[in-house]
Protein backbone atom coordinates (compact mmCIF):
# COMPACT_ATOMS: atom_id res chain seq x y z
CA UNK A 1 0.00 0.00 0.00
CA UNK A 2 1.08 3.52 -1.04
CA UNK A 3 0.51 6.34 2.39
CA UNK A 4 0.80 9.77 1.95
CA UNK A 5 3.70 10.59 4.35
CA UNK A 6 4.07 13.31 6.50
CA UNK A 7 7.21 13.78 8.30
CA UNK A 8 6.83 17.12 10.20
CA UNK A 9 9.81 19.49 11.01
CA UNK A 10 11.45 17.81 13.83
CA UNK A 11 12.40 14.68 11.52
CA UNK A 12 13.72 16.61 9.13
CA UNK A 13 16.28 18.17 11.79
CA UNK A 14 16.73 17.16 15.00
CA UNK A 15 15.40 13.66 14.68
CA UNK A 16 16.15 12.68 10.91
CA UNK A 17 17.02 8.78 12.45
CA UNK A 18 13.26 8.80 13.51
CA UNK A 19 12.70 9.42 10.05
CA UNK A 20 15.36 7.69 8.35
CA UNK A 21 14.87 4.64 9.86
CA UNK A 22 11.60 4.92 9.52
CA UNK A 23 11.46 5.19 5.31
CA UNK A 24 14.51 2.29 4.99
CA UNK A 25 12.41 -0.23 6.97
CA UNK A 26 8.74 0.43 5.51
CA UNK A 27 10.37 0.07 1.88
CA UNK A 28 11.87 -2.95 3.12
CA UNK A 29 8.71 -3.80 4.20
CA UNK A 30 6.87 -3.06 0.70
CA UNK A 31 5.39 -0.23 2.21
CA UNK A 32 5.45 3.09 -0.07
CA UNK A 33 5.52 6.10 1.50
CA UNK A 34 5.44 9.30 -0.67
CA UNK A 35 6.09 12.21 1.19
CA UNK A 36 3.25 15.04 0.87
CA UNK A 37 4.28 17.96 -0.89
CA UNK A 38 5.30 21.20 0.29
CA UNK A 39 3.71 20.61 4.12
CA UNK A 40 3.49 23.07 6.69
CA UNK A 41 4.77 22.40 10.51
CA UNK A 42 1.55 21.41 12.47
CA UNK A 43 2.29 23.37 14.97
CA UNK A 44 3.28 20.83 17.57
CA UNK A 45 0.89 21.21 19.89
CA UNK A 46 -2.98 20.61 19.51
CA UNK A 47 -4.88 23.80 19.87
CA UNK A 48 -7.49 22.69 22.80
CA UNK A 49 -9.60 26.36 22.28
CA UNK A 50 -12.98 25.93 20.54
CA UNK A 51 -12.01 29.13 18.58
CA UNK A 52 -8.85 28.47 17.36
CA UNK A 53 -9.25 28.18 13.30
CA UNK A 54 -5.96 29.61 11.69
CA UNK A 55 -3.74 27.46 13.79
CA UNK A 56 -5.27 24.08 12.38
CA UNK A 57 -5.18 24.82 8.54
CA UNK A 58 -1.38 23.12 8.14
CA UNK A 59 -3.03 20.08 9.18
CA UNK A 60 -5.81 20.77 6.92
CA UNK A 61 -4.10 21.02 4.40
CA UNK A 62 -1.92 18.13 4.75
CA UNK A 63 -5.26 16.28 5.42
CA UNK A 64 -6.78 17.51 2.49
CA UNK A 65 -3.62 16.34 0.33
CA UNK A 66 -3.65 13.00 1.29
CA UNK A 67 -7.40 13.20 0.08
CA UNK A 68 -6.86 14.10 -3.06
CA UNK A 69 -4.38 11.31 -3.33
CA UNK A 70 -6.42 8.97 -2.18
CA UNK A 71 -4.39 7.65 0.20
CA UNK A 72 -4.20 7.51 4.14
CA UNK A 73 -1.82 10.13 5.89
CA UNK A 74 1.11 8.20 7.63
CA UNK A 75 2.55 9.92 10.50
CA UNK A 76 5.72 8.91 12.42
CA UNK A 77 6.56 11.55 15.31
CA UNK A 78 3.89 11.31 18.06
CA UNK A 79 3.09 15.09 17.93
CA UNK A 80 2.59 15.76 14.54
CA UNK A 81 0.55 12.46 14.65
CA UNK A 82 -1.75 13.90 17.72
CA UNK A 83 -2.31 16.91 16.25
CA UNK A 84 -2.91 15.99 12.56
CA UNK A 85 -5.92 13.09 14.25
CA UNK A 86 -7.49 15.43 16.11
CA UNK A 87 -7.82 18.21 13.52
CA UNK A 88 -9.22 15.64 11.52
CA UNK A 89 -11.52 14.71 13.94
CA UNK A 90 -12.61 18.76 14.44
CA UNK A 91 -13.24 18.80 10.74
CA UNK A 92 -15.27 15.50 11.24
CA UNK A 93 -17.35 16.78 14.11
CA UNK A 94 -17.20 20.17 14.33
CA UNK A 95 -19.37 22.55 11.82
CA UNK A 96 -18.40 25.83 13.03
CA UNK A 97 -14.23 24.66 12.02
CA UNK A 98 -15.63 22.94 8.94
CA UNK A 99 -17.44 26.25 7.54
CA UNK A 100 -14.69 28.64 8.66
CA UNK A 101 -11.60 26.17 7.08
CA UNK A 102 -12.97 25.95 4.20
CA UNK A 103 -14.31 29.70 3.68
CA UNK A 104 -10.57 30.46 3.84
CA UNK A 105 -8.67 27.52 2.42
CA UNK A 106 -10.86 27.64 -0.96
CA UNK A 107 -10.33 24.25 -2.13
CA UNK A 108 -11.98 22.79 -4.72
CA UNK A 109 -13.78 20.74 -2.86
CA UNK A 110 -14.46 21.25 0.78
CA UNK A 111 -12.59 18.90 3.04
CA UNK A 112 -14.87 17.08 5.30
CA UNK A 113 -12.32 15.08 7.52
CA UNK A 114 -12.23 12.39 4.60
CA UNK A 115 -8.98 11.56 5.19
CA UNK A 116 -7.68 8.63 7.63
CA UNK A 117 -4.72 9.44 9.71
CA UNK A 118 -2.54 6.28 10.65
CA UNK A 119 0.59 6.35 12.71
CA UNK A 120 3.25 4.28 11.90
CA UNK A 121 2.93 1.86 14.05
CA UNK A 122 -0.75 1.14 13.56
CA UNK A 123 0.25 0.60 9.92
CA UNK A 124 2.95 -2.48 11.34
CA UNK A 125 0.34 -3.44 13.64
CA UNK A 126 -2.74 -3.73 11.13
CA UNK A 127 -1.59 -3.45 7.48
CA UNK A 128 2.02 -5.18 7.81
CA UNK A 129 0.81 -7.58 11.02
CA UNK A 130 3.28 -8.37 13.18
CA UNK A 131 3.53 -11.75 12.64
CA UNK A 132 4.75 -10.70 9.18
CA UNK A 133 6.78 -8.87 10.60
CA UNK A 134 8.50 -11.40 13.27
CA UNK A 135 8.67 -13.83 9.86
CA UNK A 136 10.36 -10.73 8.44
CA UNK A 137 12.90 -10.28 10.88
CA UNK A 138 16.36 -11.55 10.20
CA UNK A 139 18.22 -10.11 13.26
CA UNK A 140 16.05 -10.87 16.23
CA UNK A 141 16.96 -8.69 19.07
CA UNK A 142 16.97 -11.63 21.60
CA UNK A 143 17.22 -11.43 25.01
CA UNK A 144 17.01 -7.66 25.17
CA UNK A 145 14.86 -6.10 27.71
CA UNK A 146 13.31 -2.86 26.18
CA UNK A 147 10.66 -0.68 27.96
CA UNK A 148 8.36 0.64 25.67
CA UNK A 149 7.38 4.45 26.91
CA UNK A 150 4.31 5.76 25.64
CA UNK A 151 4.36 9.01 26.69
CA UNK A 152 0.90 11.11 26.59
CA UNK A 153 0.24 11.99 23.05
CA UNK A 154 0.14 8.65 21.43
CA UNK A 155 -3.25 8.00 23.60
CA UNK A 156 -5.09 10.66 24.96
CA UNK A 157 -7.70 11.79 24.66
CA UNK A 158 -8.26 8.05 23.73
CA UNK A 159 -11.85 8.86 22.59
CA UNK A 160 -10.27 10.43 19.81
CA UNK A 161 -6.85 8.83 19.21
CA UNK A 162 -7.69 5.79 19.34
CA UNK A 163 -4.53 4.24 19.10
CA UNK A 164 -4.98 1.86 22.23
CA UNK A 165 -5.91 1.08 25.38
CA UNK A 166 -5.14 4.24 27.15
CA UNK A 167 -4.22 2.61 30.55
CA UNK A 168 -2.77 -0.75 29.63
CA UNK A 169 -1.78 -0.32 26.45
CA UNK A 170 0.02 -3.34 23.95
CA UNK A 171 1.48 -1.82 20.50
CA UNK A 172 4.83 -1.08 21.54
CA UNK A 173 5.19 -4.31 23.37
CA UNK A 174 3.69 -6.34 20.80
CA UNK A 175 6.41 -4.69 18.46
CA UNK A 176 9.29 -5.34 20.87
CA UNK A 177 8.30 -9.30 20.53
CA UNK A 178 7.89 -9.27 17.12
CA UNK A 179 11.53 -7.77 16.48
CA UNK A 180 12.44 -10.94 18.68
CA UNK A 181 13.19 -8.81 21.81
CA UNK A 182 11.72 -8.86 25.95
CA UNK A 183 8.95 -6.19 26.59
CA UNK A 184 9.20 -4.86 29.93
CA UNK A 185 5.88 -3.21 31.35
CA UNK A 186 6.83 -0.34 34.07
CA UNK A 187 4.13 1.57 35.55
CA UNK A 188 5.11 5.26 34.37
CA UNK A 189 5.06 4.16 30.17
CA UNK A 190 2.02 6.24 29.68
CA UNK A 191 2.80 9.23 32.10
CA UNK A 192 4.54 12.65 30.61
CA UNK A 193 7.81 13.03 30.41
CA UNK A 194 7.70 16.31 30.73
CA UNK A 195 7.67 17.98 27.52
CA UNK A 196 8.34 21.50 26.41
CA UNK A 197 8.70 22.29 30.38
CA UNK A 198 11.99 21.32 29.37
CA UNK A 199 12.55 24.64 28.09
CA UNK A 200 11.20 26.44 30.87
CA UNK A 201 12.32 24.97 33.76
CA UNK A 202 14.30 21.75 33.52
CA UNK A 203 13.68 20.68 37.24
CA UNK A 204 10.87 20.13 36.60
CA UNK A 205 11.38 17.70 33.79
CA UNK A 206 14.39 16.32 35.03
CA UNK A 207 11.74 14.77 37.69
CA UNK A 208 9.37 13.38 35.10
CA UNK A 209 12.40 11.74 33.53
CA UNK A 210 13.62 10.46 37.00
CA UNK A 211 10.38 9.22 37.86
CA UNK A 212 9.99 6.84 34.29
CA UNK A 213 13.21 6.08 34.17
CA UNK A 214 13.49 4.81 37.94
CA UNK A 215 10.03 2.52 36.77
CA UNK A 216 11.66 1.53 34.20
CA UNK A 217 14.69 0.35 35.81
CA UNK A 218 13.33 -1.42 38.38
CA UNK A 219 11.57 -3.31 36.19
CA UNK A 220 14.63 -4.83 34.59
CA UNK A 221 14.64 -2.44 31.19
CA UNK A 222 18.17 -2.21 29.85
CA UNK A 223 16.58 0.68 26.85
CA UNK A 224 14.17 2.61 26.26
CA UNK A 225 12.37 3.15 22.92
CA UNK A 226 10.15 6.13 22.07
CA UNK A 227 8.13 7.70 18.67
CA UNK A 228 8.75 11.02 19.81
CA UNK A 229 11.26 13.69 18.94
CA UNK A 230 10.71 15.59 22.91
CA UNK A 231 9.97 12.51 24.84
CA UNK A 232 13.71 10.88 23.10
CA UNK A 233 15.55 14.28 24.59
CA UNK A 234 14.16 14.37 27.91
CA UNK A 235 14.67 10.58 28.30
CA UNK A 236 17.99 11.51 27.44
CA UNK A 237 19.44 15.40 28.22
CA UNK A 238 17.24 15.28 31.00
CA UNK A 239 17.84 12.20 32.81
CA UNK A 240 20.24 12.29 36.51
CA UNK A 241 20.04 9.81 38.77
CA UNK A 242 18.74 7.06 36.59
CA UNK A 243 20.16 6.99 33.47
CA UNK A 244 18.91 4.22 30.21
CA UNK A 245 19.84 4.44 26.37
CA UNK A 246 17.27 5.37 24.19
CA UNK A 247 16.31 5.11 21.03
CA UNK A 248 14.03 5.76 18.49
CA UNK A 249 11.53 2.50 18.06
CA UNK A 250 12.50 2.67 14.01
CA UNK A 251 15.85 2.56 14.70
CA UNK A 252 15.22 -0.97 16.14
CA UNK A 253 13.06 -2.07 13.51
CA UNK A 254 15.67 -1.31 11.08
CA UNK A 255 18.52 -3.62 12.70
CA UNK A 256 16.09 -6.23 13.05
CA UNK A 257 15.12 -6.43 9.49
CA UNK A 258 19.19 -6.60 8.99
CA UNK A 259 19.28 -3.48 6.99
CA UNK A 260 22.34 -2.30 8.79
CA UNK A 261 25.11 -1.68 6.90
CA UNK A 262 23.40 -2.49 3.49
CA UNK A 263 23.00 1.15 2.33
CA UNK A 264 26.19 3.34 1.29
CA UNK A 265 25.62 6.18 3.95
CA UNK B 1 -4.68 43.18 34.56
CA UNK B 2 -6.92 45.01 32.92
CA UNK B 3 -8.69 42.87 30.55
CA UNK B 4 -12.13 42.01 32.15
CA UNK B 5 -12.50 38.47 31.21
CA UNK B 6 -15.64 36.87 33.10
CA UNK B 7 -16.18 33.04 33.84
CA UNK B 8 -18.59 33.05 30.38
CA UNK B 9 -15.57 34.11 28.13
CA UNK B 10 -13.26 31.20 29.79
CA UNK B 11 -16.58 28.39 29.52
CA UNK B 12 -17.05 30.04 26.04
CA UNK B 13 -12.85 29.40 24.72
CA UNK B 14 -12.73 26.13 26.52
CA UNK B 15 -16.38 24.64 25.49
CA UNK B 16 -16.05 23.13 29.21
CA UNK B 17 -19.00 22.82 31.81
CA UNK B 18 -17.76 23.00 35.06
CA UNK B 19 -21.01 22.16 36.78
CA UNK B 20 -20.26 18.67 35.64
CA UNK B 21 -17.49 18.14 37.99
CA UNK B 22 -18.12 16.21 41.54
CA UNK B 23 -15.02 17.26 43.19
CA UNK B 24 -13.53 13.61 43.45
CA UNK B 25 -9.76 15.35 42.82
CA UNK B 26 -9.10 12.95 40.47
CA UNK B 27 -7.70 15.34 37.74
CA UNK B 28 -5.18 17.33 40.41
CA UNK B 29 -4.18 13.67 41.77
CA UNK B 30 -2.88 12.22 38.70
CA UNK B 31 -1.59 15.86 37.20
CA UNK B 32 2.55 15.33 36.75
CA UNK B 33 2.79 19.11 37.13
CA UNK B 34 1.00 19.07 40.33
CA UNK B 35 4.17 19.91 42.28
CA UNK B 36 4.75 23.09 40.39
CA UNK B 37 1.12 24.57 40.61
CA UNK B 38 -0.38 27.25 42.80
CA UNK B 39 -3.28 26.03 42.10
CA UNK B 40 -4.32 22.59 40.85
CA UNK B 41 -6.20 21.25 38.17
CA UNK B 42 -9.35 20.92 40.29
CA UNK B 43 -8.95 24.53 41.40
CA UNK B 44 -9.54 25.55 38.10
CA UNK B 45 -12.79 23.81 37.69
CA UNK B 46 -14.60 25.58 40.96
CA UNK B 47 -12.26 28.71 40.43
CA UNK B 48 -13.58 29.50 37.10
CA UNK B 49 -17.26 28.31 37.86
CA UNK B 50 -16.81 31.20 40.80
CA UNK B 51 -15.44 33.91 38.58
CA UNK B 52 -12.28 34.03 40.51
CA UNK B 53 -11.04 34.39 36.66
CA UNK B 54 -7.99 37.37 37.91
CA UNK B 55 -6.32 35.39 40.15
CA UNK B 56 -5.57 31.83 37.98
CA UNK B 57 -4.87 34.87 35.10
CA UNK B 58 -2.47 35.90 37.28
CA UNK B 59 -1.02 32.93 38.67
CA UNK B 60 1.85 30.98 37.25
CA UNK B 61 0.08 28.06 37.10
CA UNK B 62 -1.51 28.70 33.96
CA UNK B 63 1.98 28.23 32.19
CA UNK B 64 2.63 24.51 34.37
CA UNK B 65 0.35 22.52 32.15
CA UNK B 66 2.35 19.93 29.78
CA UNK B 67 -0.94 19.39 28.43
CA UNK B 68 -0.53 15.64 29.03
CA UNK B 69 -4.27 15.04 28.83
CA UNK B 70 -4.23 13.11 31.96
CA UNK B 71 -6.79 15.10 33.99
CA UNK B 72 -8.78 15.13 30.88
CA UNK B 73 -9.07 11.19 29.88
CA UNK B 74 -9.19 10.06 33.67
CA UNK B 75 -11.99 12.49 34.75
CA UNK B 76 -15.06 10.53 35.55
CA UNK B 77 -17.27 13.19 35.01
CA UNK B 78 -15.45 14.05 31.09
CA UNK B 79 -15.34 17.73 32.38
CA UNK B 80 -11.81 18.44 30.85
CA UNK B 81 -9.89 20.76 33.18
CA UNK B 82 -6.99 20.83 30.62
CA UNK B 83 -9.23 22.95 28.53
CA UNK B 84 -9.93 25.27 30.91
CA UNK B 85 -6.10 25.93 31.64
CA UNK B 86 -5.51 26.30 28.09
CA UNK B 87 -8.72 28.98 28.30
CA UNK B 88 -7.13 31.38 31.14
CA UNK B 89 -3.94 31.23 29.22
CA UNK B 90 -5.03 32.38 26.20
CA UNK B 91 -7.15 34.67 28.12
CA UNK B 92 -3.71 36.35 29.45
CA UNK B 93 -1.72 35.76 25.94
CA UNK B 94 -4.13 37.32 23.62
CA UNK B 95 -3.70 40.50 25.41
CA UNK B 96 -1.71 43.14 23.97
CA UNK B 97 2.38 42.69 25.64
CA UNK B 98 0.89 39.61 27.81
CA UNK B 99 3.19 37.07 25.95
CA UNK B 100 5.15 34.47 27.92
CA UNK B 101 8.08 33.59 26.10
CA UNK B 102 8.87 35.15 22.59
CA UNK B 103 11.37 34.19 20.14
CA UNK B 104 13.87 36.48 21.88
CA UNK B 105 14.07 34.21 24.72
CA UNK B 106 14.78 31.25 22.84
CA UNK B 107 18.67 31.57 21.83
CA UNK B 108 19.45 31.69 25.48
CA UNK B 109 17.60 28.00 26.11
CA UNK B 110 19.17 26.07 23.30
CA UNK B 111 21.25 23.29 23.52
CA UNK B 112 22.24 20.89 20.58
CA UNK B 113 20.30 18.31 20.96
CA UNK B 114 16.63 20.30 21.61
CA UNK B 115 14.47 19.17 18.98
CA UNK B 116 12.06 21.94 16.93
CA UNK B 117 8.94 20.88 18.55
CA UNK B 118 9.79 22.26 21.82
CA UNK B 119 10.00 25.24 20.34
CA UNK B 120 6.98 25.17 18.18
CA UNK B 121 5.50 24.00 21.18
CA UNK B 122 6.73 26.82 23.76
CA UNK B 123 5.88 29.62 21.09
CA UNK B 124 2.22 28.05 20.50
CA UNK B 125 1.21 28.20 24.30
CA UNK B 126 3.09 31.25 25.46
CA UNK B 127 2.97 33.82 22.79
CA UNK B 128 0.36 35.13 20.56
S1 LIG C 1 4.69 18.17 15.70
FE1 LIG C 1 6.67 18.73 15.79
S2 LIG C 1 7.75 17.68 14.41
FE2 LIG C 1 5.67 17.52 13.99
S3 LIG C 1 5.50 19.15 12.43
FE3 LIG C 1 4.89 19.81 14.29
S4 LIG C 1 6.53 20.78 15.26
FE4 LIG C 1 7.18 19.67 13.63
S1 LIG D 1 5.62 12.67 27.24
FE1 LIG D 1 5.82 14.77 26.70
S2 LIG D 1 6.90 14.94 24.82
FE2 LIG D 1 6.30 12.92 25.21
S3 LIG D 1 4.36 12.76 24.34
FE3 LIG D 1 3.93 13.42 26.37
S4 LIG D 1 3.91 15.58 26.26
FE4 LIG D 1 4.87 14.85 24.46
S1 LIG E 1 -11.45 14.63 38.00
FE1 LIG E 1 -13.18 15.63 37.03
S2 LIG E 1 -14.86 15.39 38.44
FE2 LIG E 1 -12.98 14.96 39.56
S3 LIG E 1 -12.40 16.93 40.47
FE3 LIG E 1 -11.36 16.78 38.53
S4 LIG E 1 -12.71 17.80 37.11
FE4 LIG E 1 -13.91 17.33 38.90
S1 LIG F 1 -3.01 18.40 31.13
FE1 LIG F 1 -2.02 19.86 32.47
S2 LIG F 1 -3.36 20.02 34.21
FE2 LIG F 1 -3.95 18.20 33.13
S3 LIG F 1 -2.83 16.57 34.13
FE3 LIG F 1 -1.59 17.26 32.42
S4 LIG F 1 -0.23 18.81 33.24
FE4 LIG F 1 -1.87 18.49 34.71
Amino acid sequence: MTYSYYPGCTLKTKAKGLDRFGRLSAEALGVQLEEIENWQCCGAVYPQASDEIATKLSAIRALDAAKGKGQKLLTLCSACHHVIKRVNHDMQTDANLRQKANNYLQLETPYLGEAEVVHYLEMLRDEVGFDNLRKAVKNPLKGVKIAAYYGCLLLRPSGVMAFDDPECPRIIEDFVTAIGATPVIYSQRNECCGGYMALEDKPAAQKRVDAILKSAKDAGAELIITACPLCMYNLDANATANVLPVKYFTELLYQALGLEGKEGE
Amino acid sequence: MAANVTTEDILRISGVNPRKCMKCGKCSGTCPAYDEMEYHPHQFVYMVERGQIDKLMQSKSIYRCLTCFACLERCPRNVEPAKLIEAVRLAVIRQQGMNHMTENDIPALLDDKLPQQAIVSAMRKYKK
